[in-house]
Parts: structure tokens; C-alpha cells; sequence
């Protein structure tokens, strides 16, 4: 790997572990300017899913619906956040996938999340898919998908961010 | 024996009121199983989950773990999916195409109506097992309702027609849609949980009562939401999120209707023409225009101008006709439920009203969706809540007395917001609690 590479892959660990941060601190309109106008936020329901149309997912947002989903933690009456969740996110195995066409970066890397609320504590796992587009002072997400391992199981409700 | 059970059990649901008992008992959840479960008809499917011979799901009814499958005579069977010799599961696999099943334990073979047709080493057998009674247990009763598979552990009762009733109409109101003329499942499987009791989600269905506060906050949401200049992924959620927050004389002028053996369903509250079918839409046109062909404009027209939310077959099943989302409900635990929810294509209908369809499935049953986990966490509140000693009765008085007589063996709530369709559902719940048998 080049060291212009190496320094890139760096600079992008630090940008994913930063959004982690955001999600664990409940920063969540910080955490939405970290993505595009167009952005798209997607956890399949299926392995291995080929789109969000055809077949449901757990969560699959368009720029509008994440800003309704982040407003919405905001109210006081978000009963599922009440109390709220608190988080611990873990990002591991970084790697640039390939630069797209578009000069998008395709990032991949590992993903654990163990929540705690109202009593109980669960973990997640899964894989990570960001569509990185670079800007003056640093990145941007255009788009992101969550495959969690356990996406077909039977679930208790998600009302937290991956 | 819990000295609730030393009780009548009527004696437990009374005219607007019914016994916290029935909800976290966990003898009296025993009973339900027995005695309710194991007598109505529940739904376990579609059949277009399993169209040519072979095709097989598993799921399971109540603690039943079963296998719908096509056999060779084209017929759908429900077989328990219990292996005769040792109790061995016999397929563990969700979904798939098999010629035979074979149990991993010892090789007992089984064709896919359940007789047994090959037994390793069987020479040590004093009779040829083969041939017997040695099966996979085919359910007692089985019958299809508009491509819809119930089964029923029971060997007597009403036939499915009877059973279902008026609520058939809500069936056909969901296939009559289809220009193709049938619908098939597709799009993927929610499989949402909840800590409480089974009987929660039912009751919550056809409750027009809790939108605006169970929804406050996805409804805020929604409403501060500006319009885009163009669609995009999210608009279908962004307008039903915002259609849960109609005003209170919209729900309370709903039709809310219920039926014998504990059903019943509400008329629409949607007044945004792109949830409804797409109005509008180009798509639409497309489809209305397939639909004529198939039916004429006279019966399409009446096919459209049904106008009917959620329909509630008790004890397991609530769907969408007009909008083809079907749950199924599975109770796991007096205070613990599972629900495995659908979508449905409409044959013949243009490509991207699918895609409405899954995005309306991802805001209404989505494990993650702003508004089903809401639900979710209120169910959860109220097993918490009925833990509590001090009052020992759940009240559901709301349009006691009101009730109006109305067509097709219907009675009508006196407005939508009355808790007539969970009173209907604690009617037949004691008469199925307390039937001979």
C-alpha cells in the first residue's frame, strides 16, 4: 500500500470512529451533517439484500427520513427513547474497497454495538458499507449499510442508529 | 394450580372490565394455549409461499412447530414437524424445496404429506414401521381461504368459511385488488418482538384511540418535515407517519365493526391519495387500467372504493387489505410475543406499486421503524404495569353500551374510538376458555 493510501485509510478510521462517537454521545444533528443532501441510510432485513425496493429492511432512509428519525428523538413523547438508549460503538477491520468511478471511497469495516435501555442490554454485530465523497475539510457520507448478522432474527425494536 | 384459576374463569371478563389475571398469568396462559390455540383456525400462510411441489416453510402455531408444504397431488399440507421415532425436529430449515425430509437424528425418511417411507437398519424392528402411524403428524384440519392456509389443531368446529364469517369480505377485498387475480407473497419477513402478552397487539390494532399519543413524536416528526421537490425513499413513511396524526373527530367518525368468534375491523383514516393505491400517480393509472380489463370498470370501481385499515382474525391474524400487510401473531410467553409480519404483490399490478408496498411495510412493520417501535415499548409498559397489585382490573369501558346492530352479522362501535373490538375479543375468549371439550 502507497503511503498516500495509508494516510488515507487513517484519515477514515478516525472519520467512522467520530461518527461512532456521535451516536454514543447522542449528537445526533452533528451526526447528520456528516452525510450528504442525497444520502441514504440502510440496514437490510435479508442477507446478503440486493436493494432497498424489492424487499423490506430494518431501517432504509432517505435524507428526509433521517432528519425526521433525528428530530424525532428530540421529543419528549419518543416512548421507545424513553429512557434512551446508551450505546458503545465499536468500529474495527477499516478497509478502503475500492474508489468508485465517482471518486467515492467504498469503505468497509466491521461493527459492534452493545445498547443498554430500560434494564436490558443487547448486542449487535455486523458489517459496515460507507460511500465516502471527499469535501475540503474531510468527508462526507453519501451512503451507508449496516448488514447486521442477526438481521433476520426475531428482533425486539431497533430505535437506535448502527 | 394458581387460586385464580380456582375462579370462574367468566368470571374474570365482565362487562367493561376485565382481570389483569389474563394477561400475566402464566397458568391461564397454558389454558390459552390449549384451549384457544389449539381450537380456532390459525393462519400460517400463503400459499404462493410454497408453489410448486416440494416447496416447504416451517413456522409454527403458538408452541407448534410446523412445516407447510406442497405435495406431489398439488395440494397444501401442515404437518407437525416432529419426527415420530425420538421428538427430533425434523426440518430445521426456515424455508426451502425438498423432495423428501429426512431427519438428522436417525434417517427416518418422510414424504412431503408426512407418511414415513424409509427407516435405516429397520430389520431390527419387530413390524415394518413404514405404512403405520408412524408420521409426521398432518394437522386435523386444514383449509385454504382466497390462497390463505389455516389450520386448526382441532379434528371439530366451525368450518373456515363459518369461522372467518363477514371477515372473508376483508380477504377479498385484499386479492379482488390484484388485476392478475391472485397475489403472492413477497419482499421479506419482519419478525418483531415484544415483552407482553400476546393478546397486546391485537388489541392495539384496531385501537384509533392511541395514534396521537402512543405516535406524538414520529407524528412531530413528520408534520416539521418540509416537502421535497422530488420523492425520494422516505416520502411513503414521512406521509403515513403524518397520517397518524389526523384530528380526533377523524377516528372517532371511523366505522369500527366486529363479528362472532372475537374479529372485527375499522374502515380507512387515510385522506393522502399517495398512500391510498397510489392515487394520482402514474403508476396508478396503469393499474386501474389493468384492473378494468380484467373486471370491468363497474366492478372495478367497486373493487376500489372498498375502504377498509386493519382486519383482526382472532386469535392470531391482523392485516391490510388495502394496503397488503398481514401479520401473524405468535404467542411465545404470557409475556412474551413474536409477530412475523407480510407483504403481498398484486399480480398484474405495474412493478413500482411493489415498491410502495415494502416502503409502507418498512414504516408500519418494521422492526426499526419510527412508529412500530412506539407500539412496541407501550405493550412492554402495560405487562409492566399489570404487575401491579393494587388494582386488579383492566378497564374498557370506552363506548360500553353503544354498540349498534349492523349488517352481515356485524355489530358497529358507537363511535371508532370504542374499545367495542377488544370487549368483542374477551367474548370469545371466554367462550373458548370455558367450552367443553
Amino acid at each position: 500500500m502507497s503511503a498516500a493510501a495509508n494516510l488515507d485509510l487513517r484519515a477514515i478510521e478516525a472519520f467512522l470512529f467520530h461518527e461512532a462517537q456521535l451516536l454514543d454521545e447522542r449528537r445526533f444533528a452533528a451526526w447528520l451533517d456528516l452525510y450528504t443532501a442525497d444520502a441514504t441510510y440502510w440496514v437490510p432485513l435479508e442477507r446478503d439484500q440486493a436493494n432497498p425496493h424489492e424487499t423490506s429492511s430494518l431501517i432504509f432512509d432517505d435524507r428526509r427520513l433521517m432528519e425526521a428519525r433525528v428530530r424525532q428523538f428530540s421529543h419528549p413523547r419518543h416512548h421507545s427513547q424513553t429512557p434512551p438508549s446508551r450505546t458503545c460503538h465499536l468500529i474495527g477491520n477499516v478497509a478502503l474497497k475500492e474508489q468508485a468511478a465517482d471518486g467515492a471511497l467504498v469503505v468497509g469495516s466491521r461493527l459492534i454495538v452493545v445498547e443498554f435501555r430500560a434494564e436490558r442490554q443487547r448486542l449487535f454485530a455486523g458489517r459496515c458499507e460507507h460511500r465516502l465523497i471527499t469535501v475540503p475539510d474531510g468527508y462526507k457520507i453519501a451512503a451507508k449499510r449496516i448488514d447486521l448478522i442477526n438481521s433476520e432474527a426475531v428482533l425486539d425494536g431497533i430505535s437506535l442508529l448502527f | 394450580m394458581s387460586s385464580l384459576l380456582g375462579k370462574r374463569l367468566d368470571d374474570l371478563v365482565q362487562r367493561d372490565r376485565v382481570h389483569r389475571a389474563l394477561y400475566t398469568d402464566p397458568e391461564i396462559f397454558e389454558l390459552e394455549l390449549k384451549r384457544i390455540f389449539a381450537h380456532a383456525w390459525l393462519l400460517i400462510g400463503h400459499e404462493s409461499q410454497v408453489r410448486a411441489p416440494g416447496d416447504f416453510v416451517t413456522t409454527r402455531m403458538a408452541r407448534e412447530p410446523v412445516i407447510m408444504v406442497r405435495h406431489a397431488d398439488g395440494g397444501v399440507r401442515v404437518l407437525i414437524n416432529r419426527c415420530p421415532h425420538r421428538g427430533a425436529l425434523v426440518c430445521p430449515e426456515e424455508r426451502g424445496q425438498a423432495r423428501f425430509f429426512q431427519c438428522g437424528y436417525h434417517g427416518w425418511t418422510f414424504a412431503t404429506d408426512g407418511t414415513l417411507k424409509h427407516v435405516p437398519m429397520s430389520g431390527s424392528y419387530d413390524r415394518d414401521p413404514c405404512g403405520g402411524e408412524l408420521r409426521l403428524q398432518p394437522l386435523p384440519r386444514v383449509a385454504l381461504y382466497g390462497g390463505f392456509v389455516f389450520a386448526s389443531l382441532a379434528a371439530t368446529g366451525p368450518d373456515l368459511r363459518e369461522f372467518l364469517g363477514h371477515m372473508r369480505t376483508s380477504f377479498d377485498d385484499m386479492v379482488d385488488r390484484a388485476p392478475g387475480g391472485e397475489i403472492e407473497v413477497a419482499g421479506g419477513v419482519f419478525k418483531h418482538a415484544y415483552e407482553g402478552n400476546w393478546k397486546l397487539v391485537l388489541e392495539n390494532h384496531n385501537d384509533t384511540y392511541h395514534p396521537a399519543f402512543v405516535h406524538a413524536s414520529s407524528i412531530h416528526a413528520a408534520k416539521e418535515q418540509g416537502e421535497a421537490a422530488t420523492t425520494g425513499a422516505g416520502e411513503i413513511a414521512i406521509r403515513q407517519m403524518r397520517q397518524n396524526g389526523v384530528p380526533a373527530e377523524a377516528w372517532e367518525r371511523l366505522g369500527l365493526w366486529v363479528a362472532d368468534h372475537g374479529h372485527s375491523f375499522m374502515g380507512d383514516y387515510h385522506d393522502d391519495a399517495k398512500l391510498v393505491a397510489g392515487l394520482n400517480s402514474p403508476e396508478f393509472a396503469e393499474y386501474r387500467a389493468a384492473l378494468e380489463r380484467r373486471v370491468g370498470r363497474g366492478r372495478a370501481d367497486a373493487i376500489l372504493s372498498v375502504s377498509r385499515f386493519n382486519t383482526i382474525i382472532y386469535p392470531n391474524c391482523s392485516f391490510m387489505s388495502q394496503f397488503r400487510q398481514l401479520r401473524i401473531v405468535h404467542p411465545i410467553a404470557v409475556d412474551r410475543t413474536a409477530v412475523y409480519t407480510y407483504s403481498f404483490r398484486l399480480k398484474g399490478a405495474p412493478e413500482k406499486m411493489f415498491r410502495d408496498t415494502v416502503a409502507f411495510a418498512n414504516v408500519v412493520n418494521g422492526t426499526g421503524s419510527p412508529v412500530l417501535t412506539d407500539d412496541l415499548e407501550l405493550y412492554g409498559r402495560v405487562q409492566r404495569g399489570l404487575a401491579a397489585q393494587g388494582n386488579d382490573w383492566v378497564y374498557l369501558g370506552r363506548g360500553v353500551g353503544g354498540d349498534v346492530q349492523d349488517r352481515d352479522g356485524t355489530r358497529r362501535g358507537a363511535t371508532g374510538t370504542s374499545e367495542i373490538h377488544v370487549r368483542n375479543q374477551f367474548a370469545a375468549w371466554v367462550r373458548y376458555m370455558t367450552a367443553e371439550s
